[in-house]
């Protein structure tokens, strides 16, 4: 599957999903930010996911969960040096570059889940 | 489930389909409420409803009930007419997915009229359920399942399905200190 072809179908997942039109879902769109996706969404996502390009998501492998529950992670709000290690080792669909050089606060870290991100993420689920 | 919006179960396939069914009747206030040109008629929003208990049912009887099931999400609901003192009102619930986190479900509202005999499709709910101890972390909610209270189980037992109820220590601590 061409990646136009995934970007395509994930438009129709996050329309379905998040009742947003295909013309607002562009590459470079934030789930969060520019979407309006909340927290309950990104599990709706993950089954529209699941059921489009019939394969299996592991909780936490699309996006960032949990990370609060471990202080190495995350220290006064902001994501350790670990915290970045581990999720750039994770989640190589995510590009934590812009993150990574902020103030690293961990309430802004839903809005690195672009649109591409989630097509990265397919692209890769299919290849392995 | 304080609040049932569903009479009886009638068909039941474990971890995958659950009907039930629902008798309108004038004897029910919100009718009164909602009047549209001289008839009174089922509020969509009560079906939403009795679907989301229809499909909450079968998605919490898959852990037997051990896990907390909230409705997260209506992500579509059609209605293509109304029902009205007298109909009933067939829900039909199917898990599309289901994880540790939650479950999505499909469901069919199917509707007889009073007096007939035949079943017509007169709508169609998606819900998202989340296993909220699961997909909340973080949260703290209370040890035994409130959400599903002796209400259901009296459901439960009128169709035969009380079996599929887990007596947990917890939930029997609860029930005591309810008393």
């Amino acid at each position: 599957m061409s990646r136009d072809d995934i970007f395509e179908k994930i438009q129709e997942v996050l329309d379905d999903a998040l009742g947003v039109d295909e013309d607002e879902v562009t590459p470079e769109a934030s789930l969060t930010a520019d979407l309006g996706a909340e927290s309950i969404d990104f599990l709706d996502i993950v089954f529209r996911l699941e059921k489009t390009f019939d394969f299996k998501i592991s909780q936490g492998e699309l996006f960032p969960e949990n990370l609060t529950e471990n202080e190495e992670w995350v220290n006064d709000g902001k994501l350790t040096d670990e915290g970045l290690s581990m999720l750039k080792g994770r989640m190589t669909h995510v590009d934590f570059n812009a993150f990574s050089e902020s103030d690293r606060n961990i309430s802004t870290i839903g809005d690195l889940i672009t649109v591409n991100s989630l097509v990265n993420f397919v692209e890769i689920k299919l290849a392995s | 489930m304080r609040w049932l919006w569903i009479d009886c179960i009638i068909e039941h396939e474990p971890e995958q389909r659950l009907v039930a069914i629902k008798n309108v009747s004038l004897a029910e206030e919100h009718l009164h409420d909602y009047v549209i040109d001289g008839t009174p008629v089922m509020p969509f929003s009560l079906m939403i409803e009795g679907m989301a208990q229809t499909a909450g049912i079968l998605v919490g009887s898959t852990s037997r009930f051990r896990e907390k099931v909230i409705l997260a999400k209506i992500s579509k609901a059609t209605l293509d007419c109304d029902v009205t003192a007298g109909d009933t009102i067939r829900y039909e619930a199917t898990i599309e997915r289901i994880d540790k986190a939650g479950a999505s479900t499909h469901g069919t509202i199917n509707r007889r009229v009073a007096g007939g005999d035949a079943w017509e499709r007169i709508g169609k709910v998606e819900l998202l359920f989340s296993h909220i101890d699961n997909n909340l972390a973080g949260l703290e909610f209370p040890e035994h399942n409130f959400v599903f209270s002796d209400n259901f189980k009296m459901i439960l037992e009128t169709a035969g399905l009380s079996h599929l109820v887990e007596t947990t220590q917890e939930n029997r601590d609860a029930t005591i200190n309810n008393c």
